[in-house]
């Protein structure tokens, strides 16, 4: 790893500011499971790193009107044991409990992992699903961006900018009577990366899907929302036909890369198959 | 190259060292502060080797920072024992076999360590899932999912 200077700004206004002064030679810390990996490969150098480690009031999970409010210094660990979340959004619980290991979860932050952008993680695909908005704070002020409208644009590369730190991320309620499922494909170890992964969501109110949703990670450079889903089961009977025919709408958004993980035309095709089996059980098909 | 200070307590001891900022923790800890008993195998966060508690929980040092752990209140496999009486789980790896080449072991009881304490009778389930990514490459799995067992028996004797 090559030598930078550290900087640990007590508040949120003394980070923008040194993140003002050396701009692109600047990058911001949080957990950093994510970016450290990258700086000890020599795949990244930074000349200045901003950790935000000593700044408050960024660690918080909390139940509002809105939904769940999640502080972005707040573990990946406390999303995936916390009682409020497990309570009110019990995917975000199941998704974030399988990411990588406890170890990594202990210092992996949600905000970071937000930022960072990596399109195999785990909770892409179900902030996708649960229509999660991402809040950004600059020294101009604050914005809000859902993670739908394009917040993943490419390989580590998401909605925040040069000066901006995600501050947290807003999750609204689920739909009364909604199911849930995340399932991955790990055919080598348990905390390997997935060859594919599939977060979903459905509700079926008197015997018609009302709601369904699938988002799909490391089949692509981001994480992907399959809104083709909905168009095939909303307003009819759920049955494996449908949920099949659903599934194989996914295959035109899959441009995985090839790996020791599998070909991409594999991958492809667990990610139909996957998406299959997530259906199956969010609209109760497998019982 | 910039050095800063960077003090930690580690086993209830203060330490203050000067290091560059890139200085990892598991490097710190063992080169700077001659703490040897954590271990570095594969520098990336996946082999749990180099476990240790930081403020609490158990974390990768081998993917901190030293200066990340600025303040921090650290726990290492040197600091489990109480004196000259070993933990319950270092008295189970050397009786049933959790204890093998040796190299993994500081993690796999750093680890362990953390899960019994939060859950002293866990199921081998459970303790599956904890464990999972402390990697043993003698392959003795089920010999520390027994030792962990066992350790439990012993905490929840009052051991």
């Amino acid at each position: 790893m090559r030598d930078f200077q550290f900087h640990t700004p007590a508040t949120l206004a003394d980070a923008h500011s040194l993140l003002n002064d050396y701009g692109e030679e600047a990058r911001v810390l949080s957990g950093g499971t994510g970016l450290i990996n990258m700086m000890k490969q020599d795949l990244i150098y930074v000349d200045h790193l901003v950790s935000l480690q000593n700044i408050g009031n960024l660690d918080y999970i909390r139940w509002t009107g809105e939904g769940l409010q999640v502080g972005g210094r707040t573990t990946q660990q406390q999303m995936a044991t916390s009682d409020v979340v497990h309570q009110n959004l019990p995917l975000l619980t199941e998704t974030y409990g399988e990411v990588a290991t406890v170890r990594v979860r202990n210092a992996a932050t949600v905000g970071g992992g937000v930022a960072h952008g990596d399109p195999a993680q785990d909770p892409p695909p179900t902030l996708l699903v649960l229509d999660a908005s991402v809040h950004v704070a600059s020294k101009d002020g604050e914005r809000t961006v859902k993670v739908r409208d394009d917040w993943f644009v490419d390989y580590y590369t998401t909605g925040v900018e040069q000066g901006e730190i995600v501050t947290g991320i807003t999750v609204p309620p689920a739909p009364a009577g909604a199911r849930t499922a995340y399932i991955k494909f790990l055919p080598r170890t348990a905390d390997d990366y997935p060859t594919v992964a599939v977060s979903a969501l459905g509700v079926v109110e008197g015997g018609v899907v009302t709601d369904v949703r699938v988002g799909l990670g490391a089949v692509n450079s981001t994480a992907v929302y399959a809104e083709s889903v909905a168009g095939v089961l909303v307003g009819k009977a759920p049955t494996m036909d449908l949920a099949r025919e659903a599934a194989e709408t996914v295959r035109d958004l899959c441009a995985p890369t090839p790996d020791f993980r599998g070909s991409a035309e594999y991958k492809t095709d667990m990610a139909v198959v996957f998406t299959r089996r997530a259906l199956s059980r969010v609209l109760g098909l497998d019982q | 190259m910039t050095r800063v200070p960077i003090t930690v307590t580690i086993n209830g001891t203060e330490y203050t060292a000067e290091a560059p900022p890139r200085r990892t923790l598991v490097d710190f800890i063992r080169y700077d502060l001659g703490l040897t008993g954590t271990k570095e195998a594969c520098s990336v966060g996946v082999c749990g080797i180099c476990t240790v508690e930081m403020d609490g929980v158990i974390v990768s040092s081998c993917i901190l920072l030293a200066v990340q752990a600025q303040g921090a209140q650290i726990t290492t496999i040197e600091g489990v024992a109480d004196g000259d009486t070993l933990h319950p789980l270092q008295e189970a790896f050397m009786n049933y076999g959790g204890f093998q080449c040796g190299i993994c072991t500081p993690g796999q009881i750093m680890a362990s360590r953390a899960l019994l304490q939060q859950n002293p009778d866990p199921t081998e389930d459970e303790i599956k899932n904890w464990m999972m990514g402390n990697l043993c490459r003698c392959t003795g799995y089920y010999k520390i999912i027994e030792s962990i067992q066992k350790a439990g028996e012993m905490i929840r004797l009052g051991a």
